[in-house]
């Protein structure tokens, strides 16, 4: 590859809060290219979200990117003015967000709000807007979309305003479409619904996407690569079939464990993650996961691992990057 | 006059813990401003007769008109050579004891039916706050001049004046406060416990309707004050010669093309005494609301 | 929405029994003999037992005040006792220079908050917010009255620039018709201004807090079309209701105004009668305002559900 759609490099965004300084994005490096779907995979607060705004420079009042690059198309967005990210928001990235239900403007129309991207930044009129979004509301599923474009935020379910927000993010034919959490907020069935519908949208555009979730199920199903984030760290970065196989790092080890299986004895005990997620403000030294992990060593308490190779995909780990392998020490039940 | 004051009702929210004035006074200094501007303030209407420089109801005709800044007469005098400086402190006797008492009838007597309403419910509520609606449509001003004006004028109807107008505002507040606190559990767990009615309102209700109540009473006094003012400066508080900064103002304007001091002093007394009255309720309510807290 | 409207009209009655109740009590509450008080000057024996036997003073105070309320709902407000004038005569002829010094002042109010609030909102927590908070608070704490009276100071004695107080007519010269009301508005509507202002700004914080402003950027939104278009229609919903309550309101706020400018309004008319124990008129003049106040009240409430579409009265 030689340009990469997006390329992140050693990115560090910085929340300043009174009680101190949290390091939500420290040190975040990876990329995506066109056509694939890239999962970040994390818990609140390991700065996958904060990840996505510092793509986006939508980045909160107490946040700012201060050091690193972003570049997209080769451009290095750090250094845009918000005129000049204002222009490619909305065109060539879109987002959308974890709860559509409150993400839609209240006193507008679902058809114009869907629209409005092209009002924007191709000059069309409102009624040309609209029917852009009849088009686009028929593309992402949603029934008698004629009706439907009349109608405020407030009558759809909310299936049907994520679909709304995925329609009015994909009107301009975005190269990039990050979802945070678009499924989180929707029931089950509903969420499978609307992967299929992102993984179709995907496949059909050759658009890249960035999804953001905290749930598994969903990156195995539609990604092509996986990231994982903890404590505002990459510690594990692979194909997503390499990294479920053989997952190495523990805290991906764990996640993947976690998972009830059908199969299981029922009288076995759910398996945890011990401990709580980090404290931003307070973070250990050495390797952040290290007071959670079962196959942590001393060095680990000592000194932080790189992100390095270990067979065939990255993770930051003391443990496998000298040679053990985890799935040594499965359970076999 | 009126909105204001029922805009607060609605803004009200809940702290189950007690602040500690010292937090309260670290965190924030506007606070601390505030306060220390009331205090002053009531510790001139306490102090004036001692630290007055002279009588303020003394005439010295051949003194009169005199500019600010003469000898021994800080702010000038007025059309009858009396000391405006001692005139202004000695209305702090007046202004703050009438904002204090009508706020009092109506922090009594509104909360009082507040807490009925809001505790017991049912036909008492229906009942009473169709009361408190009917007394908020009443316009208020004209009400408590119709009402001061039937009395006597006086500063002691002026008070009930005020203090009736009040109430709804209390009402309001009370009985949503408890309306918010009556579903919170530990009230449900003192009542499985076998508490009385009484008991539950003294000792648990109450205090935690402290912190919203002490804002509102913040606000009513800066009320009560400009109620008061406007009364007298339509000459049905304080009569001659007392001296009450409303009714100095009324005089004043008479006199304004000559003499605008008469009118300046006593209405900037009543703004600085009102806006630090709201300070402090701005203030307290911002300091005590739990949601901006963190 | 009309069983809606239906509804609120029905739980209107008992408050608006209660107000005519309140208002018949005015007269009765003055100490004295409520004939002596209506009669005025002419005080005969003869004059007495009319109104004695007109106004049903014998009987008990229930039947006089349905007697009352009788009249009241004919549009019979009696006549007022110093000019003789029927009572909606009188007020009728004041009505409208009150409204349009409402109006203007309204008007005054909105043209200052609504911008000042919305800097304060975009700006918050900067020295501009605090100055604008400061202001406001100022705002209401300065009695309009003393408003009024260095407005006229500044403006009027020393600058001549604005006369000291009456009316002109619109229709009769419209330029002095402005150049009378200008500072009498500026004068009430100062304290609606401070009160809008901190509404304004507080309403658009919180907008400005929403997901859907989120998304509008993330769209590609410039700033100027995040505020005024997605921010400012949802933030200034709240802002009708307290608008429309002080538009209930008026009467009450333009009493001491036009007081101080000599404006003839219906407040001042209201003060004027309560001075000349012309209770008629006082009885005429607070019924309008109660039920302007309740009025107004309902109509906020009509006008928020038809600006905001999640609220339906279905």
């Amino acid at each position: 590859m030689s340009l990469h759609l997006l390329e992140l490099e050693d990115v560090h965004t910085n929340l300043t809060l009174k009680a101190g300084v949290v390091r939500a994005v420290d040190g975040v490096s990876f990329h995506v290219d066109a056509g694939e779907t890239l999962g970040i995979v994390g818990e609140s607060g390991s700065g996958k979200s904060m990840t996505a705004l510092s793509i986006m420079r939508l980045l909160p009042r107490s946040g700012r990117i201060d050091s690193g690059a972003i570049r997209f198309k080769g451009r290095d967005l750090t250094g845009l003015s918000e005129d000049e990210m204002e222009e490619i928001r909305g065109t060539e990235m879109a987002m959308i967000f974890q709860d559509p239900m409150t993400s839609l403007n209240p006193v507008y129309r679902t058809g114009w709000q869907v629209g409005e991207p092209l009002q924007i930044h191709r000059g069309i009129d409102v009624r040309a807007s609209i029917a852009a979004a009849i088009a686009m509301f028929k593309k992402v599923g949603i029934p008698e979309a004629e009706k439907r474009v009349a109608q405020y935020p407030h009558v759809f379910s909310g299936g049907m305003s994520q679909r709304a927000m995925i329609a009015m993010g994909l009107t301009t034919s975005p190269s990039l479409l990050i979802a945070d959490e678009p499924t989180t907020a929707l029931d089950v069935t509903i969420q499978a619904q609307i992967l299929d519908l992102l993984r179709n949208l995907n496949r059909d555009s050759g658009m890249a996407t960035i999804l953001i979730t905290h749930n598994l199920g969903v990156v195995a199903g539609i990604c092509d690569r996986v990231i994982v984030m903890y404590a505002g760290r990459v510690v594990e970065q692979g194909r997503t079939e390499d990294v479920f196989a053989h997952p190495e790092h523990p805290y991906t080890w764990s996640l993947l464990h976690s998972i009830p299986r059908l199969d299981a004895d029922d009288r076995e005990p759910l398996k945890v993650i011990e401990g709580s997620p980090p404290d931003m403000m307070r973070l250990p030294s050495g390797c952040k996961f290290q007071p959670r992990c079962p196959f942590a060593v001393e060095q680990c308490a000592k000194d932080e691992p790189e992100l390095r190779d270990v067979r065939g995909h990255l993770a930051r780990c003391w443990v496998t990057q000298a040679g053990t392998s985890l799935n040594g020490s499965v359970d076999a039940g | 006059m009126s909105t204001a004051p029922a805009l607060v009702a609605t803004q009200a929210s809940i702290r189950q813990t007690r602040i500690h004035l010292l937090e309260l006074a670290r965190g924030h200094p506007r606070v601390i401003l505030a306060g220390s501007l009331v205090l002053l303030l009531f510790l001139i209407a306490l102090l004036a007769p001692f630290i007055s420089p002279h009588d303020p109801i003394a005439v010295n005709a051949d003194n009169a008109y005199l500019p600010p800044l003469s000898p021994s007469h800080l702010l000038g005098t007025d059309e009858l050579g009396r000391d405006l400086f001692s005139r202004v402190l000695w209305g702090a006797r007046v202004s703050l004891p009438v904002a204090f008492v009508a706020v009092a009838v109506g922090l009594v007597a509104g909360g009082v039916i507040g807490l009925i309403s809001g505790y017991f419910g049912g036909i008492f509520d229906l009942l009473l706050m169709r009361f408190i609606d009917a007394l908020l449509a009443f316009p208020a001003l004209i009400l408590a001049i119709a009402i001061v004006a039937a009395l006597g004028p006086d500063l002691r109807n002026a008070m009930i004046a005020i203090g009736i107008v009040a109430i709804p505002v209390y009402a309001r507040l009370v009985r949503a406060l408890v309306l918010q606190l009556k579903h919170m559990e530990f009230i449900a767990a003192t009542r499985s416990l076998g508490a009385t009615p009484m008991r539950i309102i003294l000792r648990h209700l109450i205090p935690n309707l402290l912190n919203p109540v002490i804002v509102q009473v913040s606000l009513s006094a800066g009320f009560a004050i400009l109620a008061e003012a406007t009364l007298s400066f339509l000459g049905l508080g304080a009569q001659v010669p007392t001296p009450d900064w409303g009714q100095m103002i009324n005089t004043g304007a008479t006199f304004l093309a000559n003499d605008p001091w008469l009118a300046i002093v006593p209405g900037a007394a009543i703004s600085v005494t009102v806006f630090s009255f709201n300070l402090l309720g701005d203030s307290l309510r911002d300091a005590l609301d739990p949601r901006l807290r963190s | 929405m009309t069983t809606y409207v239906l509804r609120r009209l029905v739980l209107m009655v008992p408050v608006a029994f209660l107000v005519t109740i309140g208002v018949f009590m005015l007269i009765h509450l003055t100490p004295g003999d409520p004939a002596l008080i209506l009669l005025g000057e002419d005080r005969s024996p003869q004059a007495i037992a009319a109104i004695h036997q007109q106004l049903g003073l014998d009987k008990p105070l229930y039947v006089q005040y349905l007697i009352w309320l009788g009249h009241i709902v004919h549009g019979d407000f009696g006549r007022s006792i110093t000019t003789h004038q029927p009572v909606t005569t009188a007020i009728g002829e004041r009505l409208p220079a009150t409204l349009e010094l409402g109006a203007v002042a309204l008007i005054w109010s909105l043209l200052v908050a609504i911008p000042l609030g919305t800097i304060a909102a975009l700006r918050r927590g900067s020295l501009a917010d605090h100055l604008a908070t400061g202001l406001a608070v100022g705002g209401v704490s300065i009695p309009n009255f003393f408003i009024g009276i260095v407005l006229i100071f500044f403006l009027s004695v020393t600058l001549r620039l604005f006369p000291f107080g009456g009316y002109v007519p619109f229709n009769q010269d419209p330029f002095e018709n402005l150049r009378h009301v200008i500072l009498p508005a500026i004068a009430l509507g100062t304290a609606g201004a401070a009160i809008n202002m901190r509404f304004t700004r507080s309403s658009m914080i919180e907008v400005l807090n929403q997901d859907y402003i989120r998304t509008a950027r993330a769209k590609g939104a410039p700033w100027r079309r995040v505020v005024f278009i997605h921010a400012l229609k949802n933030a200034l919903i709240p802002v009708v209701t307290i608008v429309g309550l002080q538009i209930g309101g008026i009467i009450e706020g333009a009493v001491v105004t036009e007081t101080v400018f000599t404006w003839p309004g219906v407040g001042r008319l209201a003060v004027e009668s309560i001075f000349n124990r012309d209770y008629t008129v006082v009885q005429g003049i607070v019924l309008l305002a109660a039920f302007s106040y309740l009025i107004a009240n309902l109509l906020v409430d009509l006008v928020y559900g038809w600006l905001d579409p999640r609220i339906s009265y279905a």
